[in-house]
C-alpha cells in the first residue's frame, strides 16, 4: 500500500460533499487490496495496531456495526462499542455528552450511525476527530455507497456512461442519497423511481420518475431499496399490496432491463415486498456480494482516515 | 427651558420621515423643545440618529416558568439594547398566560425591573389549547393587549370564529400562528431542493398559505357575512403572526383590498436567511415558520416596503445552548434576535438595498403601535419622550457571548452591523445606556 500517490483526504466520511472522483477512486483501489487480504487464509494485517475506533450507534443495526467492527478488527485497530437501543436524548443525555465523554478514553475516529440528518456533521464540529457516517436519518449512508460502487465495478467494470435505476421509498432514503451523489461522481447516470408520495420533489444526481417501466428502460443495474410498513402509517401509501401491484421488483418487470441487468439491495430485505423472494436468490443478485464487499470497503475507509491521511 | 436631558446634535427621523438636526429637550417624559436649552444631563448625538423607541408586537420572554431560557429581567434587558421600549411578550410560558392574575403579575415586575415596558399577549383559548375562550374582559382590564395561541396553531376554525367575535368586543387583536398542522406535518425546514438534498422533513410554505387562505374566510365570516355581530373595529381584528411566504403575502394583500381588517408582522430572520442557511445542518436556523427561499425573502422585503406587512415582530425567541445543540430533528424551534433586529434591518435593508429608513422606522414603531391601539411617538415638542439613539456609522461585529439575553447564541453571530442602538429611553428616563456593557 504506497502512500506516495495518495491525495490529501478529507479528515472525515460524512457525505461526499468534501470528496473528490480521485479520492473516491483511490479508496475503491485500497479496497481491493482489502479484498485481497480477506481473501488469504489469516484475514488480518496491522495497519491500525495502536488505533482505537469506536462504534456509536444511536439507531440500532447489528449488520452494519458488525460489519465495521469486523473491518476494524481485520486491520489491527482496537475496536470499542455504543450501542442504545433509544436515543439518549430521550435519557436526558445529548449526544454530544455522549460522544464528548467517549472522546475522553483516547479513541482515534468514531463510526457514528444516528436517526437525525446533520448529527455526524455537529460530531465533526464538536470533536474534531475522524467521522465515519455509518447512516444518519434520511440523508446519508456513504459506506453504503461506496460498496455499492465497488460491487457495481466489480460486475460492471467501469461505471462510465452506465444507468442506474433505484426503486422504492426514494423520499426517505439515505442509501438512495448517498448513490445520487456518489454514482454520478464515478459517470453513471442514476434514475430513482417510486410512488410520487415516496419521492422527493428534486434529488440533484438523479432523475426522478413514478413510471417503473421507463425507470427500468436499458437501466444497466437495479438497486431495490427496503420499504419500510410504517410508511402505510403516515398516509403515504394506500397498502403493501398496492405498492407491490405498482413497484415490486419481480422476474417479469426485470425484462425491461438491460439483459442480465444485476439487482443490489441495501438490506434487511422484505421478501415479496419490494422484491420477488426468488430474484433474490438468483444469479442476478448481488445481494450477498454486497455484504462481503462493504467489509473490504470499510477497512478502506478506516484505513484512509486513519493512516491514508498523512500522504 | 430647562429640562432633564439634552440630547444636542441629534439628526431626527421617524416613521413620517426625516427631520433635520436638532438639540432635543427632555423633561417629565415629554419632548419639551426640539431648540435645545438648559438640562442636568446632556448627551451629545453628533453622527447618531434619534428615533422613537422600537415598539416589539412578539417576543417570548419565557417567564413564568421557562426562566432558564429568559425572563423578564434579561428579556427586557436585551430589548432595550435592541432599540426596544416596548415588547409584547408571548403567552406560551409555564403555566400559560390565560389568567388576568399573571398578566398583572408580569405587568408589575416588568414595572419593577424598569427597562421596556411590557404589554403581555394572553392566551386566546384556556391554557392555549384550543377549547375554551379565555376571559378576554379580564384579561383586557388587567393590560393584556392581544389575545393569540401563538407556540400552537388554532385547529378548530369554529373556535377561532368565535374567539374573532369575543376579543373584537373587548377590543382585542386575535394574532395566529398560520401553519395547517397536516400540510406541516414533522417539517423541520422549509420543503424545497435543499431539504430534499439534506434528507430532513420538510414543512412547506403552502402550510402557511392554506391556513391564511382559510383564516382570512373566517375573518369574512365575522366581519361580513351570517358571523357578523356589528363588529366595527376601525383598525386589525386578525393578525397573522411572522409571515414567511410570497404566497401568504399574496393572500393578505388581495384581503387588505377588499378591506378585511387584517394585518400581518415579519421578523428578521425571514428578511436575511434562507432555508440554503440549513446546508450547515446547524439546528441555529431551525426557526418556525422555517427559513424560506430567496424568492419569498424578495417578496417579503416588497411587502413591508409597500406595506401589505404592517410591522417587524422579532419573535425573539430563546432556548438553551444545550436544548440548540440537539440535533436538527430535536433542537427546539427558535431565534433570539431582539438585540440585533435593528442593526440587522438598518445594514442590511437600508445600507445594503436602500430601503427608505423612515419605512423601516415607521415598521418598527408606529406600525406595531397602530395595530394594538397604541398612539404613535413622534419626534415633536410636547411628544412623549420614549426614543432611541441609534449609531449608523458605528460598525461592529455580532457578539453573542455579549448579549444581555440567556440566549448566547447567533445565527448573524460574526456579521457586520451598523445601526447599533446607543441610548434608550422611556418617558424620559435613560433605560439603556451603551457604556455600561461595553
Ligand atoms: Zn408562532
Amino acid at each position: 500500500m504506497s502512500q506516495s500517490a495518495t491525495p490529501a483526504f478529507p479528515k472525515h466520511l460524512l457525505d461526499f460533499r468534501d470528496w473528490n472522483r480521485t479520492q473516491v477512486e483511490s479508496l475503491l483501489e485500497t479496497a481491493q487490496m482489502m479484498q485481497e487480504v480477506l481473501s488469504r487464509p489469516v484475514k488480518k494485517v496491522p495497519a491500525l495496531t495502536g488505533f482505537t475506533v469506536a462504534t456509536v450507534f444511536f439507531e440500532p443495526s447489528t449488520r452494519t456495526r458488525l460489519s465495521f467492527e469486523l473491518a476494524a478488527r481485520r486491520i489491527s485497530a482496537d475496536v470499542v462499542s455504543f450501542a442504545s437501543a433509544t436515543s439518549s436524548t430521550t435519557k436526558g443525555e445529548t449526544y454530544k455528552d455522549t460522544l464528548r465523554t467517549l472522546d475522553q478514553m483516547g479513541i482515534d475516529a468514531y463510526i457514528l450511525r444516528v436517526d437525525a440528518a446533520g448529527v455526524c456533521h455537529q460530531a465533526y464540529a464538536w470533536l474534531q476527530k475522524p467521522i465515519i457516517n455509518a447512516g444518519d436519518g434520511w440523508r446519508a449512508h456513504p459506506t453504503q455507497a461506496l460498496l455499492d460502487a465497488f460491487t457495481l465495478r466489480e460486475k460492471l467494470g467501469s461505471l462510465e456512461g452506465k444507468k442506474v435505476a433505484i426503486v422504492g421509498d426514494i423520499l426517505h432514503s439515505r442509501v438512495a442519497r448517498s448513490n445520487a451523489e456518489l454514482l454520478p461522481m464515478l459517470g453513471a447516470s442514476v434514475v430513482a423511481c417510486g410512488p410520487a408520495t415516496l419521492l422527493p420533489g428534486s434529488l440533484p444526481g438523479a432523475s426522478l420518475t413514478t413510471d417503473l417501466r421507463a425507470a427500468l428502460a436499458e437501466a444497466d443495474a437495479v438497486m431495490v431499496l427496503r420499504l419500510q410498513k410504517e410508511r402505510m402509517d403516515k398516509g403515504l401509501l394506500p397498502s403493501l399490496p398496492e405498492y407491490v401491484a405498482g413497484y415490486q421488483i419481480t422476474e417479469e418487470r426485470l425484462q425491461w432491463a438491460a439483459p442480465r441487468a444485476p439487482l443490489l439491495h441495501p438490506g434487511p430485505m422484505n421478501r415479496d415486498v419490494e422484491l420477488e423472494g426468488t430474484l433474490a436468490d438468483s444469479p442476478r443478485s448481488l445481494v450477498e456480494r454486497q455484504v462481503a464487499n462493504g467489509q473490504a470497503v470499510r477497512m478502506a475507509v478506516l484505513y484512509h482516515l486513519l493512516v491514508g491521511k498523512k500522504g | 427651558m430647562k429640562g432633564e436631558i439634552l440630547i444636542k446634535n441629534a439628526k431626527l427621523v421617524d416613521g413620517r420621515g426625516e427631520h433635520g438636526q436638532a438639540d432635543v429637550l427632555i423633561g417629565e417624559g415629554r419632548i419639551l423643545s426640539l431648540s435645545g436649552g438648559e438640562a442636568s444631563t446632556v448627551l451629545d448625538a453628533t453622527g447618531k440618529v434619534l428615533s422613537p423607541g422600537f415598539f416589539d408586537p412578539h417576543a417570548h420572554l419565557r417567564e413564568p416558568g421557562q426562566e432558564v431560557k429568559e425572563d423578564l429581567q434579561s428579556g427586557l434587558a436585551a430589548a432595550v439594547r435592541g432599540g426596544y421600549t416596548d415588547v409584547v411578550s408571548m403567552p406560551n410560558t409555564t403555566p400559560v398566560v390565560d389568567s388576568a392574575e399573571i398578566v398583572r403579575a408580569l405587568k408589575e415586575k416588568a414595572a419593577r425591573l424598569g427597562r421596556a415596558r411590557l404589554h403581555p399577549a394572553a392566551a386566546l383559548t384556556q391554557g392555549q389549547e384550543g377549547k375554551v375562550l379565555s376571559e378576554a374582559r379580564l384579561l383586557r382590564e388587567a393590560g393584556a393587549v392581544m389575545l393569540t395561541d401563538d407556540g400552537r396553531t388554532n385547529e378548530d376554525a369554529g373556535v377561532l370564529a368565535q374567539g374573532l367575535q369575543y376579543a373584537a368586543s373587548w377590543g382585542l387583536l386575535v394574532s395566529v400562528h398560520a401553519e395547517d398542522a397536516g400540510l406541516r406535518r414533522g417539517g423541520v425546514m422549509n420543503e424545497g431542493a435543499v431539504s430534499f438534498r439534506l434528507g430532513l422533513p420538510g414543512n412547506t410554505g403552502y402550510a402557511e398559505a392554506a391556513r391564511i387562505a382559510r383564516d382570512l374566510e373566517i375573518l369574512r365570516y365575522v366581519m361580513e357575512g351570517p358571523g357578523a355581530r356589528g363588529l366595527q373595529p376601525g383598525r386589525s381584528l386578525l393578525h397573522i403572526q411572522h409571515l414567511s411566504t410570497r404566497r401568504g403575502l399574496e393572500l393578505l394583500r388581495q384581503a387588505k383590498q377588499a378591506g378585511l381588517p387584517v394585518s400581518t408582522e415579519v421578523g428578521p430572520h425571514h428578511l436575511t436567511l434562507t432555508d440554503e442557511h440549513l446546508e450547515s445542518l446547524n439546528p441555529i436556523y431551525k426557526v418556525a415558520p422555517p427559513l424560506r427561499t430567496q424568492a419569498d425573502v424578495e417578496a417579503l422585503m416588497e411587502g413591508l416596503l409597500d406595506g401589505s406587512i404592517d410591522c417587524i415582530g422579532t419573535d425573539h425567541a430563546p432556548h438553551t445552548q444545550d436544548e440548540k445543540e440537539l440535533d436538527m430533528l430535536r433542537a427546539p424551534f427558535g431565534i433570539p434576535n431582539i438585540e440585533v433586529c435593528w442593526p440587522l434591518l438598518y445594514t442590511e435593508l437600508v445600507g445594503k438595498r436602500g430601503f427608505p429608513l423612515p419605512t423601516l422606522i415607521e415598521r418598527f414603531t408606529d406600525g406595531p403601535r397602530r395595530l394594538l391601539g397604541f398612539s404613535p411617538v413622534h419626534l415633536i415638542e410636547g411628544g412623549e419622550a420614549s426614543l432611541v439613539l441609534w449609531s449608523p456609522g458605528e460598525e461592529r461585529p455580532v457578539e453573542p457571548h455579549t448579549f444581555a439575553s440567556k440566549a448566547k447564541y447567533s445565527p448573524w453571530a460574526g456579521w457586520v452591523l451598523r445601526g447599533w442602538p446607543s441610548v434608550t429611553l422611556v418617558e424620559g428616563c435613560i433605560v439603556y445606556l451603551q457604556q455600561e456593557n461595553r
